[in-house]
């Protein structure tokens, strides 16, 4: 109905993949935050997997669109 | 106390306004009462599939699901396994077909158009208040949790999620809890999926996990349990002593994957309408089977961890004081927090309790919306203001009433949800009454689709001594250990009798019990009633209702993968796969 859902699921896991994965680069250096994740920087990691999930679900979008056509 | 940095407000706020956003935009589409109360029937599988299976997904199950795994271990998994996936299947293979194309909108419709208006009457009133029962619960238990865990007020955690459910529910109907859904779904998979990745590298994998609980499990007080009780299924049902669920595998195979949940997956309206909002009966079909793909790894993400804390919690004792373990106590439903704040740093954090709020978002929206279409179609259309000549007037009035019951349902939930707040024990012992709908109606459903003699006075009577049977076992009985009325044995205390007729070892077998009672007494009632009485009805007006009189088309799917028997298969297959693994 109007919608393709996988437009907005593509736009909000991209922004958030740019943020964590930003904000996961900027506090690489603090080993206190890490210490909780096993000293695995959590934040970077998470934030690639889910810009590359939106980025995938904006590339179906697309593909369908070019379909149609 | 959780501690939220700006990043984690961030995410939170980025996700309302999506969630707002994707109301905003369906809002120019909910012309007609069919577009705001079915999402006009036009949902690609998938979606609904997905939003199948979210709205199942709510917090209280999230939650609920991950403490189960901390107290019951690999056994959480029949909830997953034999306890959904067949009566997924049966709905999907041989109920889908009649319940969409009877173009029935509802459950209790369905229930008019097979049997007779009192048994769809005696139905949708019972389904109205047991949604808003369920509703107003996980409202309660949100602010509960936002005040506890990150301080917030619990007057404004209440309104403020209940404002924005309104929002969407009401700008876009149910096509924008669908959708929304949809999205939620995919926040609490990757919310929650650092949980068990950092929980199964800590504990060395599930040989390791095994490895740590031996000596755990080996040892708790007044038990005797063997070393891998916690991480197997099956292997301890033998008896009830032997596992931590209190069940044997009669009682999990017959109550739990028969009784119990044929009656939840197959006749909860909740779940039912996501497929009935398919575009068409094949995808409509479809739509339980692609739910089960998800539903079957689900443990996963959050059982799993939750067997991690059983080692966790035993060695950092500090990290864990939120659960109240070790106390007479012991606060298993926020073993789930307790692993986000061990685990999670800050910006991941924010996406976790992101993943919560939706799940409890995705509950009550579910709720509203199914009491929304309940309460339009098949008590205010059926009983104050039945549809008249002029169809266009008719859509329209609808449309208004059904945006209004939206506000009204809302406002219903949060009083509710303050009388939870007052009243805990009665809340829950009446959600627990109303669940015990659910045996009976599938009984009652089944034979209606199945067997063509049934008729409506026999229905109406098994649903109600269904009902009532249930009743009547629930207040003659209690779990073992009980020290409330509102676990059972009510009526033996009402009466003065001296003693209980039955002391079940736990309340889960005494619910199942419960369950297989009500439904045996459906089934009997119903099947010799219908012998009794004169089927109504005539062969036509029941085409497209009862399988015998239904003529069958023979459709042809090109693609494999697109036949529901294959999908069927395929998802047999998996969980017969996993049950013999984790065996």
């Amino acid at each position: 109905m109007g919608l393709d859902i996988r437009i907005p699921i593509g736009l909000m896991f991209s922004i958030f993949g740019v943020m964590i994965t930003l904000f996961g680069i900027f506090t690489n250096s603090s080993v206190d935050m890490y210490k909780k994740s096993l000293g695995i920087n959590m934040n970077l990691w998470m934030g690639i997997g889910m810009l590359v999930f939106g980025l995938f679900m904006l590339l179906l979008v697309k593909l369908a669109k070019k379909d149609e056509k | 106390m959780l501690h939220l940095e700006w990043i984690d407000y961030a995410i939170m706020v980025i996700y309302f306004l999506f969630v707002l956003g994707i109301g905003w935009v369906l809002k120019k589409h909910m012309k007609t009462a069919g577009a705001f109360l079915e999402a006009g029937r036009s949902m690609p599988a998938w979606v609904a599939g997905l939003a199948f299976i979210s709205t199942n997904l709510g917090a209280l199950e999230v939650m609920g699901m991950t403490g189960s795994g901390m107290k019951y271990g690999m056994l959480t998994t029949h909830f997953y396994w034999i306890g959904a996936i067949p009566a997924m299947i049966f709905l999907a293979l041989f109920m889908m077909p009649f319940y969409y194309g009877s173009k029935a909108r509802s459950v209790p419709e369905f229930l008019k158009l097979r049997y007779d208006e009192k048994t769809r009457g005696l139905n949708a009133i019972l389904f109205a208040v047991m949604t808003i029962l369920a509703s107003g619960i996980s409202m309660y238990a949100l602010a509960l949790l936002m005040n506890s865990v990150l301080g917030w007020d619990f007057n404004v955690s209440l309104w403020a999620s209940a404002i924005i459910v309104l929002a969407y529910t009401y700008l876009g109907g149910l096509s924008s809890a669908i959708y929304n859904e949809v999205l939620q779904f995919f926040i609490i998979v990757i919310g929650l999926l650092p949980l068990v990745i950092l929980a199964l590298m800590e504990v060395g994998g599930w040989g390791g996990l095994k490895e740590h609980l031996a000596p755990i499990v080996t040892t708790m007080k007044d038990h005797h349990y063997a070393a891998d009780t916690f991480t197997t299924t099956w292997k301890y049902t033998g008896n009830m002593q032997g596992n931590p669920l209190g069940v044997e595998w009669f009682g999990i195979l017959f109550g739990l994957g028969f009784v119990m949940s044929f009656g939840y997956w197959c006749t909860n309206f909740l779940i039912v309408q996501r497929a009935m909002s398919a575009e068409s009966k094949a995808a409509a079909i479809k739509v339980p089977l692609i739910g089960a793909l998800p539903k079957m790894f689900i443990p996963f993400l959050i059982i799993v961890p939750g067997i991690a804390a059983i080692w966790l919690s035993s060695i950092h004792p500090d990290a864990f004081k939120i659960l109240n373990l070790g106390t007479g106590h012991p606060r298993y439903d926020y073993t789930i927090i307790a692993l986000l704040q061990y685990y999670l740093p800050t910006g991941l954090l924010g996406l976790g309790i992101t993943a919560l709020l939706a799940s409890f978002m995705s509950g009550m929206a579910g709720n509203v919306s199914a009491f929304n279409t309940v309460w339009t179609y098949d008590i205010y259309q059926s009983y104050i203001r039945p549809a008249t000549k002029d169809k266009a007037g008719d859509d329209k009035h609808y449309l208004s009433v059904g945006k209004i019951t939206t506000i009204v349902g809302v406002l219903l939930s949060i009083a509710a949800a303050y009388i939870a707040g007052k009243f805990g024990n009665i809340m829950d012992f009446l959600q627990t009454i109303f669940a015990m709908i659910n045996a009976p109606l599938f009984a009652v459903i089944f034979l209606g689709m199945f067997w063509k003699r049934t008729t409506g006075h026999a229905a109406f009577i098994g649903l109600l001594a269904g009902f009532l049977v249930a009743l009547l076992h629930h207040g003659l009985t209690i779990p073992f250990g009980s020290d409330t009325m509102f676990k059972g044995g009510w009526i033996t205390n009402m009466l003065g009798m001296d003693k209980n007729l039955y002391v079940y070892p736990v309340e889960m077998a005494q619910n199942f019990w419960t369950a297989i009672f009500a439904f045996a007494t459906a089934v009997f009632l119903t099947v010799g009633l219908s012998f009794a009485t004169k089927q109504q009805k005539s062969d036509e007006e029941l085409k497209g209702l009862v399988y015998s009189l239904t003529p069958r088309v023979k459709v042809h799917v090109d693609e494999w993968y697109n036949r529901p028997v294959v999908l069927a298969i395929i998802v047999g297959v998996i969980m017969i796969s996993l049950s013999i693994i984790f065996w």
